[in-house]
Parts: structure tokens; C-alpha cells; sequence
């Protein structure tokens, strides 16, 4: 069981602009964690989250202030791994309780190395990622950075052009559900979080998952009722090898669905652009305007680049519609083919963490199936 | 979909007088609702009786009545106004329930009234425990398995079904007033009858116990298009069992995982688009098996609420707020998030803090009642804290219940917490039920090596919880072992909530050492703002609490500031007036261009709304929070005569740390409630008191009494609402009286006063500016001397005060304001007794009539105190001569009696009101009438009346009696009372008292033959014979009265009922006569 934090070791994190913030280390550090500092708002699903492959290669800070309250389990991983570079948090409970639990939080990271820094001061920190933006950062161990600390910090890549997706994508097929399940799947792997599986898996499809690298033809060989493009980490201008995949699966006719990265490279392959926010959209509570109704979704985010656009439309690409606008800072949320059966959304529909207001977009992919040939 | 233009004119109920389950939190939703409707430009009509709150000031709406808040009365205001809808959400159960009547009755109908907010169908699903039932049914949720009853007999057999324990819920009651748990068949027959008794419907639902479940709610939004969002999760630590308004609560939820809070959250979108809250807010109360995470639907409220307050102050979305506009046809997406006013209020709040509400309890008021909490309410009000760990705000929450323990402390003595003695097993056995001390016990068990497994399982309380509670145990024992303490060590205490009362005395030295420690070491606080999104958008909102972090948000305007410092959580004796005083101040400040700071702790009030001064800080009004705050802010000073006692009894420490009190000096205060200064002034300036000493020992109290002669007055120094007051009538009942009620010494010091049997009270609130001393109002208690003052009723102008007895009251109040040099207000109380005039106190602060004398008077009294402590004189403010209405106001008070059914509700010395509401009229009759009515005990105007009167009364009681007999109605007496009756020539029918046979009074008022009970009691030995008596009145509902004053005062009112029809008046047409 992990120990009280006053007994922790000290320890920082150094923000690449010099600002520095102690807290406590609750395990010894094998090495510094380097990596981009993003934050999320989710009160609740930190398992959900440090397992989710789109949160690769970065130290997450939980703006909530009381993480592992109730523990970790096998059913609620999005990964087999933790996936975060280190966890920043306020408190870390030192105990748990939850009928489902099987282990402490603190215990789980430590198993995995992954490194806890906790009693930061992580309003502040959150309130200086919005002010100044993301950047990266270096966990480290002690009260001060050592010289080695800071060069290696100068040395940690930009997220901006890094191709993630290929490193946490599986480089092997697997299927996911049963075999005489009535739809077939094929899924893009950027990153994929098993809930989006399951979602498939309860509506009656077999998923077959494929590397994200995986050439169309191959795919299309498999006849799959449609293709979905998974969420992911990284820059999605760096995935280069997708969008001609992605054009000549379309152009085969067959239904394709994108979640976040997904709806990114969807983006990009009908000639938009993605930009990186200042601070991104992490966490459970953003609203979601559906365009043309007056409904509001509260979805689940967590992406740090987003689809150039307006609710108008997409810069260079007149084929795509604008379906969903965030209503906090007015950026694309999801984006429609005028003419192909094709749609991306940029939240979480699978949440696991957060509401389920958008779970109904997996429907709309089913009913879509088999429209492809006519379409 | 914007607002509503087919609306022109809106109906706004409010929910009356304070209740046990029926707090403060509706002035804060009523006036958020009235702000947010004429903010829309709609005409806003409102109803509430009640003249302690903020949203009856006149300002608020167009036109406030001040009636009762009665389907009856509402429909006249109906007539009148004409509106075209009604909002009734936003005043609690009694105008859900009046809204209902009224749809029911045809009402709303023949005046073509819309309901907005929730409609009548949704209402009556969610409030009918059947119909909720089915409905859940039709959604897959599961309700706790129940069934319900309609008769004692049905219920009979459902208790087979059930087994014991069993939860008894009626329908429509408020704070599940009538409700309870049954262990046994016995408990079972006596809540079932009772549950039966008070719901409308006569239906009570009767569930297997799920005692030991975890309990949850979610605060839900929903706009006329179907949106859905959830503000604020809660949990209770305590398990299913207690109320939840007994239970201490904390958002967000701490023991839930995400995909169980998300099964809720999809639960509580079907549960209120099932039943179809038009467009508002409802709250949906969960329970879950801690064993297989197994959740159940317990209920939903179709309007705002006691939690929904909390959550609103818990997270900075004014629920109440965004309720009312939606329910005028906005959508969620189109109202700002008044917060960060760059983002929607369709979005879901997150907190990067934790909250935690503790709530507080009046037991010491009613000895004998029982303490184990169930599922009816009896808490009387709540403290919250925000911290950035449970912790932290835990230990915040207690010490800001301003019970004297310094947080999470034990108390000093056994008792205190309710355990025989020191022993384990003592605290084992005291575990077995749930009381208010019950974290205490806890912490007692800890102290004793109890593990966390078996304090769950004989606690239910989440192991989680009580790991955290164990955490605090062990760093206490660590900080009390440290060799020498640094700033690492204290910093790591400060962060898990410990005060530096908590920290001095685990180290045995002083909190002034502690502090100078702390503060050498440089550990001090930093303030935090609460703005709805954990800090990923910016915001402007000033709504602050203290953690011990790194960064402060404050921000500094260097505009001249003042603190104002509230009143805490609701007691009994310290209600909503006192809050009504702190936002008067608030505003008038800020009109006069200071920038307002306000210190509370308090959720349920309007000073804590982040709207009413430009900074808030939620936070305890201890010393050492209060301190901090004021060496951050470096105010003008710090106003504290307006909160009641818990600013005054700050007033010494802070002075002495160099603090500027505005207004009235702590001198002077200082002389007010020190007895020996307080007899030399009044003797200078020739003011008669009672004969009266102060006592340290139980032999100089004795000795005291011998001189001045019984009856005698008893209570400690220094209290506020008459705690522990009582008259005594001789030696032994005296020396019982410490040896129960009260420890006396050097530094507990005992008053005692000669009682003025037979005396007319009356209170007088005035301001001065230190030099003009102007009259607010002369107020007439109506009943004699002995009954506190906030449990008497009161009429102003005075009815029955000799014109000249009033002036010497005015002359001496001026003379004290003079003499103390009062800069504000000031409330003097006096007595009448043959043809004297006394003093009995001098309060140099603001009394809890102040809003009732502003609203008869149309001045603003606690405003235009603010503005004279800021230097301001009278004649700039226009306020240089007492008004005297041309018409009378009655302010009558409201008890928890029914609560409390093993307690004698009797009135006395100390005060057992929760609440007050006020009567308009022309004539005195007619103004108690409806004071009578809007406090629910609304006077017959035919039927039979009971007398039983003591001795001394009995001659009083003849012309009572004549004119009930000349009105028509039939008299009924005991034996002593009928001679006495028959002696001059009144007829009565004779019925046994409860002792001497059947069939005997309680009798007659269980068959309905009696409809006013008239008995007063004196002395303790008469009390008891008449106890009985006195709680079937209460429970059959038979208006009762224990004085002959209120006898008297009943008379006239039903006389008056039966010679004019009702009438309604808004309260600025009245004050338009004054000008």
C-alpha cells in the first residue's frame, strides 16, 4: 500500500519555461519522466485516462484533487497499460475502497513505473498551462533540477510533428468480438481504447483491428461493412501515410467513422488542416452544439490539435460539412462527406471516462452500414 | 429559443417561515429567481410570509405580499394580479404543494395561470410515491422495493412483508417530516399513524430497510429542449438511514468510479426526462449496495432545494438562477456561465477542490427529544467548507460549525458526544444508532484502536471515509510527538485542515503561540477561487476559500474595502434575519462605492451568493480564518454587529490583533454584556433593571435568589436566544437546575434576575450615528414576560402600551445609544410591570427584528447602519425621525415542535423558534390572524374551544371565554377552569384532564371536537400534568396557546376573521402610506 505523502520523497516538475513545482514522489524514480505537460478536468475515470494510448507521451495533471479514492481494476482499462509519462496530482490517496477495486492507484503506477508526483499545487499549474499553453516538462527527483535535468528537457521533442500513433498502434491484426457477429469492422488502430471496442463488440460487431499502418487494399480485401479511424496520440499531420489509405477506402464506398485522431486524418485527407490549441480540450464537461438542432452534447475530450474550421465549414475541404461545434471556444467538433458515407467526431462517444451523450454516434455508423455501395 | 414574450407578468411564491427541512436556502433561491426575472424585464408578483428574508424586501419585486402562504390566500393575490404564470419551484415544498392545490382546486385554470418551471403532471409523479414508483418502473430503474399504505391496516401488512427494520416515508410532507425508521412493531404503529397523520394524502410508503447502502445525489438541469446537464454530485458519508439533511455531505463524489458515476448520470437524464420537469432544476437522491455496486432510485424533487443551494455554492452555478431563466423559455446553451462569463452554462462544472457540508443540530434546545437521526430531518442548519482535500475541508466544515470545537476534536467530557464514559465499549454501544455526535464517536474509537473494518461494519460509513478519518488521527499523533516543529511539518498539518487551536492544543501550549509559530515560519494560506471549470478557463468571479497552497487568486483592486462578517450556520436564536442584516450591508456599501468583502460559512444564504459583494469568502468565522482574511485584505475595518454572536465574539481577539471594529466600539459592547458594567451605566442614567446579581458558585446563586425572591430568572453570560435560560420557582429547583443545565465558575459566571410575572415585554430597535439616535420601531410582545423574545409574538406599533411607558422606553434607549456611543443599530427589550418601566437588556448590535421593523417602517435599517459605521451621519441619510405606521404588523414565531414529538411545546425563557413570519393589517385582529395562518396555526372561526388555565389565570380567562361564547362557539374546560367559569355565570362542558379519567382533552382533540386548545401552565409541577395535553395539540393540529396574552390575541384575530373576508395588500402599497 503506498505510504502517506509526508513520507514521500521530495520531488519537481520543471516546466520548460523554468517554472518549477515541488511536490512529492511517491515511488523512487528510475529516471526522470520528460514529456508534454497537458492537464484534464475528469473528476472521475483516472484509470480510464492513464490507459488511454492518446494520452502517450505526456505527463498528465488531474485538476481533480483527490485521485485514487477508489482504486484501480481490470475492467475499466483502456489499455493493458498505463500509457502517461507521470501523473501530477494534489493528493494521492494513500487507501482505497470500491467494491470493484483490486489494487491501490499509488501501487498500480509504481508496478508499471510510471512516476506520481503529488501534493502539487495544481491549480496553479493548470492555471499557467492555459495562460502560457502546453509545454513540455521533466519529473524529476529532489527539491532542485540538476544540469542533466535541463538538458535533457531542452532535448525532449516538440509534440508538434511527432508521429505517436505508429508507436502505440498494435503491429499485429487481432479481432475483437464474435465471430458470427452480423456487422464486420475493420478499425484503423492509431491508439484504439477498448471501449470503443466493447461499443462495437455490443452492437453486434466483430472489429478487426488492424496497424495503423495497414495499406487500404489490404483492408478492403477483408470487405469489412465499414472502416472505423481510431483516436490516438501526436500530431496528426505527422501520421502521413493515412490520408491516401483513408481516400481509397472511401472512394471504395465503404462507411468510414473517425473519433479524434481519426476525425483529424479524416480532416486532413479531404484537404483540411489541423492546428495544435493553446491548451487542448481535456476532460468530461465540454458542450457540444449539434448544428442545425438545438441540441447540446457534454462530451468527453481529450485532444490537443483540432480541424481548422468554423461551423461554417473547412478551409480546403469543400467536401466536408462542419456537424458539431464546441461551444466554449467555437472549434470543429465533428464533420460530415457532403456526398460519401463518412463522418469524424473530434470528442469521445465511447467516453469511458466521462457522459455518454454521444454514444448514439455508434448507431449512426451501424445504420449507416451497408449504404456504402449505394451511396 | 429565447425568452418567453407571451409572459408578461409572473407569480413567485416563496415557502414561508424557517422549518426544520425548509431553511434559508429559499431566500437565496427566491431571490435569485425574482433577480433573474426582472433581469428579463418580466413583472414579478411575490407571496412570502416570511420577513426575515432578503427576496420580501420591496426592492426585490414589483409587487411583494407579505401573506400567508396558503392556497387560500394565494388564489386572492391571484385575483388580483392577474399573473400569467407561476413559478413554483423555487419555494420549497410549500409552494410546490400550494401550486398543486391551486392547479387542483381549478385555480390556476379559471385565471388562465400557466405553470412554468415544472407542470402539474410532473409535480404529481415525482411527489406521489406510487406514480414515482411506476415510473421508474417504465424507465428500468429500480426504486428501493416499498409499497405503499393508506391505512394502518394496510400497513399492517406490509410490515409482514417487509420485517423490521423499516423506512416510513409519507407523501408530500417537507424534510420527510412524519417519517422515520422502525425497528420494531411498536415504533412501527406510532410512526405509520403519525406518517398517515401528516401527509395530505394520508399515504405513507413503507420500504425494506436499505440501511448500510451509500447514498448519493445529483443536482440535474434540463432546458425546454431536452437538455441535460448534471452540476454537482454529492455523497453522504453517512449511509442510507439518516436524512440527507442530517448527513455530512461532500461533492463531488469521493468513492465512485467512473463508470458507476456514469451509470447515475444516464439514470438521472431518463429519470428527468421520465417525469418531465418543464425546463428547471430537480435533484435525484441515489442509493448504492457498497457490496455489488448495486443502485437504486430513492427520490427526486421536481424544484430547487436544500442541496441544490449547496451545490450551487459548492460549485458557483447558480441553479435557482439559470432555473428561472430557463423555465422562461431560454436553452441552456444561450445563457453565460455567470462565472467565467465567456463560457455557456451548458457544460457540467468541475471542481478541482472538495466540499463538505456539516449540518448543525438544536438538541441542547430540547432536552429529552430524541437524538438518533433517521430519515426525518432535524437539523436546524448547515456549515460548509471548501478545502483541496476531503481533509482539509472536513475538519474546515466542523470548526465552522461554531460549536466550540476546533474541527474534528472530541469532546471534553463523555457526554458531550453522547458516550456513557471512556470506555470502548461505551463508544461501541453509543455506535449502534446514529446520532449528531457520531463523528466524535468515531474519532473516540480510533483513540481506542478500533480498525477502520470494524468501524464500517458497525457504522456503515464507507471504509474510504474512515481511512481518511484515521489518516488525521495519525498525523495528530506524529505532530504531537515532533521533537521541534518546522515549516514542512506544519505546512503538512495546515494542508490536512488542522486549526492552530487543534495544533496548540495537541503540543499543550497556546493558539497565540501556535500561530506566532506558524507565522514565523511563514506558513500562511492561499486563496483559491471557485469558478465552475478547475481553473481551464479564466474568470473574474472573486468567490474565494482558503487552502494551504501555493498560489493566491485574490486579486487586489486597491479600492478602500470592508469585511462584513456573517452569521454562520442557522441555529436556533441566529436564523436568516441576521443574514438579511449582512447583504442590506453588502449593498449599501457597495451603492456608496466600497468594495464589499464578505466572510461566511453558511450555504443556504443569500450572503454567500458570489452576486451580493464583490468578494466572497466561504469560509469559517473563527479567529484564526477571520485574521487571515483581514491581514490579506487590509480593510477599512471589519463590521461585526450585524451576524449576530458569532462576529461579537470575535470582536475581543481581533481588537487585540489590531483590527478596526467599524462602528460601535468593542468598549462599548464590552459594557452591554458585562453585568456589573451594564448595572453601574443603567444605574447613572437612572434606568430601573430587575433586582438581579451574578453568581460563580451554586451557594451565591442560592444566596442571590434568597434576596431578591423567587421566582428567579436563571441563564449564563454571554448567550444568545435565551440557551439554558430558565425560571425557577424555588431552592431545589434551582440547585436542579445546575446540576442539569448548567456548570457554573469564576469564568462562568450565572445571571440571576428577579421574574417579572405578569409583565408586558417590549423590544425597541434604534440607530445612531454616535450623535442622532433615531426610534426604528416600539415592539409589543404579545406574550407576558418569561417567553423569550424571538418565541414571542410581537406587534408594532404597540397595542396595549400606554402611550407614556413607551416614551420612557424611547428616552432610555436614546440615553443607552448615547451613553454606550453606538454607532449603528441598537435593541433595547424592557418590561412593564405596575406601571414601572425595566431594562432588561442592551444588545448595541442588530436584534432579529430588524428586517420586520424595516419592512413595517419602509426604511432600511441594517443599509443605513452600514452607511453610519462608515461615517455617513442620519441627517445625510434622510433618516432623522421614527416612522410610526399608520397600520400594524404582527411578527409571530415558528417551532419545531412537531419535529421534536417527545418534547413539551411549551413556550419559555429559552428560545425554540426556527423561523418568524409577519401579518399586515389595518386592525391588530386581523394582522395576528394572519400571522397565526402563515405560521400554521391557523384559528377556527367556529367549533369548540378548550380552557384549562393555571390559578393565577383563571380570573384573566373570564372575559376570554365570554367573548368566544358571544362569537358562537361552544366551551369546553377542566374542572378547575369550569368552576371558576360557572362562578360568574359561564357555561362550560366539563372534561377530565389526563389524569383524573376518560374521556379526557386528548380525547376530545383526537375525535376533531376541539378546535383551539387554550392552557397555560405555570411552574414545573403544572407543566408536566398539562405536557400531554400540549403534544396532542400538535399532533392533531388543534391551534393551541399557552398564554392568556395569546389567548387574548386569538380572540381578537377571530373576531376580526369573522367580521371582515380576507384581504391581500402588497407590502409597497403599504409603505406608500407612509409617505
Amino acid at each position: 500500500m503506498t505510504r502517506a505523502p509526508h513520507h514521500a520523497a521530495p520531488g519537481f516538475l520543471l516546466l520548460e519555461d523554468g517554472t518549477l513545482f515541488l511536490g512529492r514522489l511517491h515511488a523512487p524514480l528510475a529516471a526522470p519522466a520528460v514529456a508534454e505537460v497537458v492537464f484534464t478536468t475528469s473528476m472521475s475515470g483516472y484509470q480510464e485516462t492513464f490507459t488511454d494510448p492518446s494520452y502517450r507521451g505526456q505527463i498528465v495533471v488531474m485538476t481533480a484533487s483527490m485521485i485514487g479514492n477508489y482504486g484501480v481494476n481490470t475492467q475499466d482499462l483502456e489499455s493493458p497499460i498505463p500509457q502517461v509519462a507521470a501523473v501530477i496530482v494534489r493528493e494521492l490517496s494513500a487507501t482505497h475502497s470500491n467494491w470493484r477495486a483490486e489494487q491501490g492507484l499509488g501501487e498500480w503506477l509504481a508496478s508499471a513505473q510510471i512516476p506520481v508526483l503529488s501534493e502539487v499545487d495544481t491549480r496553479r499549474l493548470t492555471r499557467h498551462l492555459r495562460t502560457v499553453g502546453v509545454m513540455r516538462g521533466l519529473v524529476g527527483a529532489g527539491t532542485e533540477p540538476s544540469a542533466v535535468d535541463r538538458t535533457l528537457l531542452a532535448g525532449c521533442p516538440s509534440m508538434a510533428g511527432l508521429d505517436l500513433a505508429s508507436r502505440v498502434s498494435t503491429t499485429t491484426r487481432y479481432d475483437w468480438g464474435a465471430a458470427d457477429a452480423p456487422h464486420h469492422i475493420v478499425a484503423y488502430d492509431f491508439g484504439i481504447k477498448r471501449n470503443i471496442l466493447r461499443m462495437f463488440e455490443a452492437r453486434g460487431c466483430r472489429v478487426t483491428v488492424v496497424p495503423s499502418t495497414t495499406p487500404a487494399a489490404e483492408v478492403l480485401a477483408m470487405q469489412p461493412d465499414g472502416v472505423f479511424l481510431s483516436n490516438g496520440p501526436g500530431d496528426p499531420e505527422a501520421v502521413t501515410y493515412a490520408p491516401a489509405n483513408i481516400r481509397a477506402i472511401v472512394e471504395a464506398g465503404v462507411p468510414v467513422f473517425g473519433i479524434c485522431l481519426g476525425h483529424q486524418l479524416l480532416g486532413l485527407t479531404f484537404g483540411g488542416r489541423t492546428v495544435k490549441l493553446p491548451y487542448g480540450h481535456r476532460g468530461g464537461n465540454h458542450p457540444v452544439k449539434v448544428l442545425g438542432s438545438g441540441e447540446v452534447l457534454i462530451t468527453s475530450q481529450n485532444h490537443g490539435f483540432a480541424v481548422e474550421g468554423t461551423a461554417e465549414g473547412i478551409p480546403g475541404a469543400p467536401d466536408l460539412q462542419v456537424t458539431h461545434v464546441n461551444l466554449n471556444d467555437g472549434t470543429v467538433e465533428g464533420l460530415r462527406h457532403r456526398t460519401r458515407p463518412v463522418f469524424g467526431v473530434q470528442y469521445h462517444p465511447e467516453a469511458a471516462p466521462g457522459p455518454h451523450d454521444a454514444v448514439p454516434h455508434f448507431d449512426e455508423f451501424l445504420t449507416s452500414l451497408g449504404s456504402g455501395a449505394t451511396a | 429559443m429565447p425568452r418567453r414574450d407571451d409572459l408578461k407578468r409572473i407569480l413567485l411564491i416563496g415557502s414561508g417561515p424557517i422549518v426544520i427541512g425548509q431553511g434559508a436556502e429559499f431566500d437565496y433561491s427566491g431571490t435569485q429567481a425574482a433577480k433573474a426575472l426582472r433581469e428579463e424585464g418580466y413583472e414579478v408578483i411575490l407571496v412570502n410570509s416570511n420577513p426575515a428574508t432578503i427576496m420580501t424586501d420591496p426592492e426585490l419585486a414589483d409587487r411583494t405580499y407579505i401573506e400567508p402562504v396558503t392556497p387560500e390566500f394565494v388564489e386572492l393575490i391571484i385575483a388580483r394580479e392577474r399573473p400569467d404564470a407561476l413559478l413554483p419551484t423555487m419555494g420549497g415544498q410549500t409552494a410546490l404543494n400550494v401550486a398543486m392545490t391551486l392547479h387542483e382546486r381549478g385555480v390556476l385554470e379559471k385565471y388562465g395561470v400557466e405553470l412554468i418551471g415544472a407542470n402539474a403532471r410532473a409535480i404529481a409523479v415525482a411527489e406521489d410515491r406510487k406514480l414515482f414508483g411506476e415510473a421508474m418502473e417504465r424507465i428500468g430503474l429500480r426504486c428501493p422495493q416499498g409499497r405503499i399504505a393508506t391505512t394502518w391496516e394496510e400497513a399492517l401488512e406490509i410490515a409482514e412483508w417487509t420485517g423490521f427494520p423499516a423506512i416510513i416515508r409519507p407523501a408530500f410532507t417537507l424534510g420527510g417530516s412524519g417519517g422515520g425508521i422502525a425497528y420494531n412493531r411498536e415504533e412501527y404503529e406510532r410512526i405509520v399513524k403519525r406518517g398517515l397523520a401528516e401527509s395530505p394524502i394520508s399515504q405513507v410508503l413503507i420500504e425494506r430497510s436499505l440501511i448500510g447502502w451509500k447514498e448519493y445525489e445529483l443536482e440535474v438541469m434540463r432546458d425546454s429542449v431536452d437538455n441535460v446537464v448534471i452540476i454537482c454530485s454529492i455523497e453522504n458519508i453517512d449511509p442510507m438511514g439518516v436524512h440527507t439533511g442530517d448527513s455530512i455531505t461532500c461533492a463531488p463524489a469521493m468513492t465512485l468510479s467512473d463508470r458507476e458515476y456514469q451509470a447515475m448520470r444516464d439514470a438521472a437524464l431518463k429519470v428527468i426526462r421520465e417525469i418531465g420537469v418543464a425546463a428547471g432544476g430537480c435533484n435525484i437522491q441515489f442509493a448504492v449496495n457498497p457490496a455489488n455496486g448495486e443502485m437504486v432510485v430513492i427520490e427526486m424533487n421536481p424544484r430547487v432545494s436544500r442541496s441544490s443551494a449547496l451545490a450551487s455554492k459548492a460549485t458557483g452555478f447558480a441553479i435557482a438562477r439559470i432555473g428561472t431563466k430557463l423555465a422562461v423559455g431560454y436553452r441552456l446553451d444561450e445563457i453565460p456561465n455567470d462565472i467565467t462569463k465567456t463560457t455557456p452554462a451548458s457544460f457540467e462544472p468541475v471542481l478541482d477542490y472538495v466540499v463538505v457540508k456539516v449540518p448543525r443540530f438544536a438538541f441542547e434546545k430540547f432536552p429529552g427529544a430524541d437524538p438518533v437521526l433517521t430519515t426525518q430531518m432535524k437539523s436546524v442548519g448547515e456549515s460548509m467548507a471548501i478545502g483541496r482535500t476531503f481533509k482539509e475541508a472536513f475538519q474546515k466544515g466542523l470548526r465552522a460549525l461554531e460549536t466550540g470545537r476546533a474541527g474534528w476534536v472530541v469532546g471534553e467530557r463523555p457526554v458531550d458526544d453522547r458516550v456513557a464514559d471512556d470506555s470502548l465499549a461505551a463508544v461501541e454501544q453509543a455506535l449502534a444508532k446514529p446520532v449528531p455526535e457520531r463523528v466524535f464517536q468515531i474519532k473516540r474509537a480510533l483513540l481506542h484502536g478500533m480498525s477502520v473494518e470494524e468501524l464500517h461494519r458497525r457504522t456503515g460509513v464507507d471504509p474510504w471515509f474512515l481511512r481518511q478519518f484515521e489518516e488525521l488521527v495519525e498525523a495528530e499523533r506524529a505532530y504531537a510527538a515532533l521533537a521541534e516543529v518546522d515549516a514542512v511539518s506544519l505546512r503538512h498539518m495546515k494542508r490536512m485542515g488542522f486549526s492552530d487551536r487543534q495544533l496548540a492544543a495537541l503540543r499543550k501550549e497556546t493558539e497565540g503561540a501556535a500561530r506566532t509559530r506558524r507565522w514565523a515560519l511563514g506558513v500562511r494560506p492561499s486563496y483559491k477561487m471557485v469558478d465552475t471549470c478547475a481553473g481551464e478557463f479564466p474568470s473574474n468571479t472573486p468567490y474565494l476559500y482558503s487552502s494551504y497552497d501555493e498560489e493566491s487568486e485574490a486579486p487586489r483592486t486597491g479600492k478602500p474595502s470592508v469585511i462584513i462578517l456573517g452569521s454562520g450556520p442557522n441555529r436556533i436564536g441566529q436564523g436568516v434575519e441576521f443574514d438579511y442584516c449582512c447583504v442590506r450591508a453588502a449593498l449599501a456599501l457597495r451603492e456608496a462605492g466600497y468594495e464589499t468583502i464578505m466572510v461566511n460559512s453558511n450555504p443556504e444564504t443569500v450572503s454567500t451568493d458570489y452576486d451580493t459583494s464583490d468578494k466572497l469568502y466561504f469560509e469559517p468565522l473563527t479567529f484564526e480564518d477571520v485574521l487571515e482574511i483581514v491581514e490579506r485584505e487590509q480593510p477599512l475595518g471589519v463590521i461585526v454587529q450585524l451576524g449576530g454572536q458569532t462576529p461579537l465574539k470575535l470582536v475581543k481577539p481581533l481588537e487585540a490583533a489590531g483590527v478596526r471594529i467599524l462602528g460601535t466600539s468593542p468598549d462599548a459592547i464590552d459594557i452591554a454584556e458585562d453585568r456589573k458594567r451594564f448595572e453601574a451605566l443603567a444605574r447613572e442614567l437612572g434606568v430601573m433593571q430587575p433586582p438581579n446579581g451574578t453568581a460563580t458558585s451554586v451557594p451565591e446563586a442560592v444566596a442571590i435568589a434568597e434576596r431578591i425572591g423567587y421566582p428567579v430568572l436563571v441563564r449564563p453570560s454571554y448567550v444568545l436566544g435565551g440557551r439554558a435560560m430558565e425560571i425557577v420557582y424555588d431552592e431545589p429547583s434551582l440547585r436542579e437546575y445546575f446540576e442539569r443545565a448548567v456548570r457554573v465558575s469564576e469564568e462562568r459566571p450565572v445571571l440571576v434576575d428577579a421574574f417579572l410575572e405578569d409583565a408586558f415585554e417590549a423590544d425597541v430597535d434604534a440607530l445612531s450615528d454616535g450623535k442622532t439616535v433615531v426610534i426604528g420601531g416600539v415592539m409589543q410582545h404579545i406574550e407576558d414576560a418569561g417567553i423569550h423574545s424571538g418565541d414571542s409574538a410581537c406587534v408594532l406599533p404597540p397595542h396595549r402600551i400606554a402611550k407614556e411607558h413607551q416614551d420612557i422606553m424611547r428616552a432610555h434607549t436614546i440615553a443607552f445609544a448615547k451613553a454606550l456611543g453606538v454607532v449603528g443599530l441598537i435593541n433595547v427589550q424592557y418590561a412593564v410591570k405596575d406601571g414601572v418601566v425595566y431594562v432588561i437588556e442592551v444588545n448595541p448590535r442588530a436584534s432579529r427584528t430588524v428586517p420586520f421593523v424595516s419592512k413595517t417602517i419602509g426604511r432600511p435599517l441594517a443599509s443605513l447602519a452600514a452607511r453610519v459605521m462608515l461615517g455617513e451621519t442620519l441627517e445625510q441619510l434622510g433618516y432623522t425621525q421614527e416612522i410610526v405606521a399608520p397600520y400594524v404588523a404582527v411578527k409571530e414565531a415558528v417551532f419545531p415542535f412537531t419535529k421534536f414529538r417527545e418534547f413539551d411545546p411549551i413556550l419559555g425563557p429559552e428560545m425554540r423558534s426556527t423561523g418568524e413570519v409577519m401579518g399586515i393589517s389595518r386592525h391588530f385582529g386581523e394582522a395576528f390572524g394572519k400571522s397565526q395562518l402563515a405560521a400554521g396555526n391557523g384559528l377556527p372561526r367556529e367549533g369548540h374551544v378548550m380552557l384549562t388555565v393555571n390559578k393565577s389565570d383563571k380570573a384573566g380567562a373570564v372575559p376570554i371565554a365570554r367573548r368566544f361564547r358571544d362569537m358562537g362557539f361552544g366551551l369546553v374546560a377542566t374542572h378547575g377552569t369550569a368552576d371558576h367559569l360557572e362562578s360568574v355565570g359561564i357555561a362550560s362542558r366539563r372534561v377530565f384532564k389526563v389524569s383524573e379519567g376518560r374521556p379526557h382533552g386528548i380525547d376530545l382533540m383526537v375525535n376533531g371536537e376541539i378546535q383551539l386548545l387554550i392552557n397555560t401552565p405555570l411552574g414545573k409541577s403544572a407543566q408536566r400534568d398539562d405536557y400531554s395535553m400540549r403534544q396532542a395539540a400538535v399532533a392533531n393540529r388543534v391551534p393551541y396557546t399557552t398564554t392568556l396574552s395569546g389567548a387574548d390575541a386569538a380572540c381578537a384575530a377571530i373576531e376580526s376573521a369573522r367580521a371582515h373576508p380576507a384581504s391581500v395588500k402588497s407590502l409597497q402599497e403599504w409603505q406608500a402610506e407612509l409617505r
